[in-house]
């Protein structure tokens, strides 16, 4: 169809007539400078620049040294400082090339955005790691409940889990051994859901969780299994 | 794995603690960091000019030279850099290859220089950037066709075993090939001039005897005329048999355009032959006649020049479909505004609006023959305005079909399209190839790593060190990662082949109904079982068991399972992914699957293991096998 030029301030028909002749070009010109403004204070806010290395320091877990390691790679990847969703899953999707990462990557980026802010900036992403290399277990625990939270409303529903499940599953991908059906996931929840739910209400609550997990060994040994990652 | 991402490995690796209360196994442990040493500059002194960067850096692309230890061989120990004597200007985008991730080809590089460094660096030129990518393949097919031009002058003589039919093909359409060739293109030429100006003339008025009025040429002097007609028609019936005769394809000769010329160049002449002098059909036989016009057509073969012209003509089909339309919507604006302006005065020769379309058009146009003025002063404002406004909607499409022109004729000089796209394609291959070896090296690995516990299990030490790969750090780290996840879900990678083959088992195994314990019957079953092993992309009917296998050995009958071309991973560049849609399309279903029943001996008291679907422990395979790793159970 005909689409009509689009102006942004509504011009009146004297206007219009003016446009016709040719020496009032010089009015317009100042309009357009205005907008070239707000189109560069628009494109600084996207860059950003995270906290000086002290505060890091005092603020996570990590030395001088790892924090510098970090921020390069961070940086190297996202060279704008922060990282916003698409980044992320594409990040997130090269490490999983047989399966479909996308989902998982979307709640695990819910869970290192922590301000809700829709982008993931240095600090986010350097507190995350903290917790999860350097912070005791319940404070591992305690990320790994609220990962599990979509919602973040204090409990774990069987839908929530399902979800995370199946996203989990789908990083696996077509071409499993044994081939993987349609139920699996829900009866790996199921198997969750026993485990977990104490008092069998259908919702799984922190102190549950965390009580739970701190009782089962594989779990407890599998946490420690990334400590040296860094 | 692409560059950054490598950096990005420890976050992923961190990010697998959400796996581990959902996990119902223990996970395997984290591969060893042996020697792990802090990041240290490395110097890089190419032909003089000192580089400087992370070893960290160069060590994202272990298969290139600076990547793995093939650098070691340029290592300088009294000045402790690594020297390489190469151009350092090239170099510099090779560098930047490693910190950013993206090959650049700067412009003002010679294509083979940069070509030879590339090779020298062991970087394939397939992972250029997109921004640059045109750019290096347009001067790399520049630089081919030079020497090609180069090379097609030095040869003259014909290849020797050419069929008569392609040599008189080739003599066709490159009448530069042989003197042959040379001479039947000027004679056809020739005569297609000779028959154009035959028709002409025979038009032209002639000799006016005292006694009749002038008459045309063609009927004073028909026998020559006629005499003239049939030699060129005889020429052009000839030159197109032949052509029809050395066609490759006749089908695709008879559709193309110029030989579609060529048989209504030639027809009208036929159909004069066959039809009566009839007083009723002479009408439509002068129609016909005009038809012999399109003879001149002929001469595109001769001239690159119309062919082209041609060309950007159909390509320029919406711009001129666009003049069309503007032009009669204005032409009937101003019809209609005009018949209505010239109705009152007398004698006008506005009579209708169709009758004014044909002053618009004159007007619009700019030719004014003045056969229809208008006369009113009404009728000369409007008619004014109509010249105007002519001049401006031809003057629109115009400037886009010249454009049109010169680029297509500037891309007709250089290569066909239809290379490209075969370039494309193998472009496309080898990117591919290069990103499922990252996901088969994780298979490859794990089936190291399993082979690896079976030789602890069996005792033998020596054989271990032979046959565990050298995996780079990075490479075993990320390997560890998929294994955790293999361990949350329970479930294993398998590559393509073996999850067909599963699948089709399964398949089957509902599909026939056979009991697990196979035939005490000596009678032969239609049954499938194939067994394959992972190295091998060929089925092996008999493949023998591996010795001191415990298991069942009932042998095979094969199902040769044939089946199309494997589809293409993802396309895209920057992801490694495997799209799911695309995986759903190794449908289980084969395109064939022919049986052949070999034998069925009778099997030993054992019935064999499962439908398969359990979930496997990998110790159990494991003994089974000495060379090979079994992952689907029989």
């Amino acid at each position: 169809g005909f689409i009509y030029p689009e102006s942004g301030n509504k011009r009146g028909l004297k206007a219009r007539l003016r446009k016709l002749i040719p020496c009032s070009v010089g009015r317009r010109a100042s309009a357009r400078s205005q907008s070239n403004v707000e189109d560069e204070l628009e494109l600084s806010a996207v860059r950003h620049r995270p906290e000086g290395l002290e505060q890091l320091e005092a603020q996570t877990r990590f030395n001088r040294k790892e924090l510098q390691v970090l921020y390069r790679g961070f940086k190297n990847e996202c060279p704008s400082g922060v990282v916003n969703e698409d980044t992320f899953k594409d990040i997130y999707s090269q490490f999983f090339p047989q399966g479909d990462a996308s989902t998982y990557a979307h709640f695990l980026f819910n869970a290192f955005d922590t301000d809700h802010n829709g982008s993931v900036s240095f600090e986010d992403f350097v507190m995350g790691l903290s917790i999860l290399l350097r912070g005791s277990i319940q404070e591992k625990l305690n990320w790994a409940f609220n990962l599990y939270d979509i919602n973040k409303d204090g409990y774990i529903t069987k839908e929530e889990m399902l979800d995370i499940m199946k996203a989990i599953y789908d990083m696996m991908g077509k071409c499993t051994y044994p081939v993987l059906r349609e139920e699996t996931p829900r009866q790996h929840v199921d198997i969750f859901f026993q485990k977990m739910d104490k008092n069998k209400d259908g919702v799984i609550t922190i102190d549950e969780f965390i009580d739970c997990c701190q009782n089962d060994e594989n779990i407890m040994r599998s946490m420690q299994l990334f400590e040296n990652v860094i | 794995m692409a560059a950054g991402v490598a950096a990005w490995l420890p976050f992923a690796r961190a990010a697998a603690i959400g796996w581990m209360p959902v996990a119902n196994l223990p996970m395997p442990a984290a591969p060893p960091e042996k020697n792990k040493r802090q990041d240290e500059l490395i110097v890089l002194n190419v032909s003089g000019r000192r580089f400087q960067t992370w070893r960290n850096t160069l060590d994202r692309y272990p298969d290139t030279l600076l990547g793995s230890s093939e650098k070691e061989f340029f290592y300088d120990e009294e000045t402790k850099e690594y020297f390489f004597d190469r151009d350092p200007d090239v170099f510099r985008s090779i560098l930047n290859f490693y910190r950013t991730g993206k090959l650049h080809y700067p412009r003002y590089e010679c294509i083979s220089s940069y070509d030879e460094e590339l090779a020298f660096f062991g970087i394939i030129p397939e992972i250029i950037g997109d921004c640059c990518y045109e750019e290096y393949k347009d001067r790399k097919r520049e630089n081919a066709e030079r020497l090609m031009d180069d090379q097609e002058d030095s040869k003259d003589s014909k290849l020797p075993n050419m069929t008569f039919r392609e040599t008189m093909w080739r003599a066709f359409e490159n009448p530069h090939t042989s003197t042959m060739a040379l001479v039947f293109y000027y004679v056809t030429g020739f005569f297609i001039a000779v028959s154009v100006i035959t028709n002409v003339v025979e038009t032209v008025p002639c000799g006016s005897s005292p006694n009749q009025k002038d008459v045309p040429c063609g009927e004073r002097y028909t026998v020559a005329f006629f005499c003239m007609d049939t030699a060129c028609v005889m020429i052009f019936t000839v030159e197109y048999l032949m052509r029809l005769f050395a066609a490759p394809s006749r089908y695709r000769f008879m559709r193309s355009v110029m030989s579609i010329i060529d048989v209504v160049a030639i027809l009208p002449y036929y159909i004069g032959l066959v039809m009566t002098n009839n007083e009723d059909v002479s009408g439509a036989f002068v129609t016909l006649r005009v038809f012999r016009v399109f003879r001149i057509f002929k001469f595109s073969r001769h001239s690159q020049g119309l062919r082209i012209l041609g060309y950007t003509l159909k390509s320029c089909a919406s711009e001129l479909g666009f003049l069309l339309f503007s032009l009669t919507m204005a032409i009937i604006i101003f019809a209609t505004v005009m018949f209505y302006a010239e109705k009152g005065s007398t004698s006008s020769k506005f009579t209708s609006i169709p009758a004014s379309f044909w002053y618009t058009i004159v007007t619009m146009t700019t030719l004014g023959y003045g056969d229809m003025v208008p006369k009113t002063i009404a009728g000369k404002i409007f008619g004014s305005i109509c010249s105007l406004s002519g001049v401006l909607v031809i003057a629109l499409p115009v400037p886009v079909i010249v454009s049109n022109f010169s680029r297509i004729y500037h891309q007709n000089q250089r290569a066909d399209k239809r290379r490209a796209q075969k370039v494309q394609k193998a472009r496309l291959a080898r990117m591919r190839i290069s990103k499922t070896g990252s996901s088969t090296a994780f298979l490859h690995s794990k089936r190291n790593g399993l082979l690896n516990e079976a030789l602890d299990l069996t005792g033998s030490t020596e054989d271990e060190f032979r046959q565990r790969k050298a995996t780079s750090l990075l490479e075993s780290q990320h390997h560890h990662l998929l294994h955790c996840l293999e361990k949350t879900t329970n479930h294993e990678f398998v590559n393509e082949h073996l999850y067909e083959q599963n699948c089709l088992e399964g398949a089957l195994q509902s599909y026939t109904s056979r009991s697990p314990s196979l035939s005490s019957s000596g009678g032969l079953t239609g049954t499938c079982c194939s067994r394959r092993s992972r190295q091998k992309s060929a089925p092996l009917p008999n493949a023998a068991m591996p010795p001191g296998s415990s298991r069942s050995l009932q042998e095979l009958s094969a199902i040769h399972i044939h089946r199309s071309d494997r589809p293409p991973l993802s396309t895209s560049r920057s992801s490694l992914n495997m799209m799911p849609d695309e995986a759903m399309r190794l449908n289980c279903k084969s395109s064939q699957i022919t049986t052949a029943i070999i034998s069925i001996p009778t099997p030993p008291g054992t019935t064999p293991d499962g439908d398969g679907h359990g979930p496997p422990s990998p110790s159990i395979q494991i003994t089974a096998s000495s060379n090979v790793v079994k992952v689907s159970a029989l």
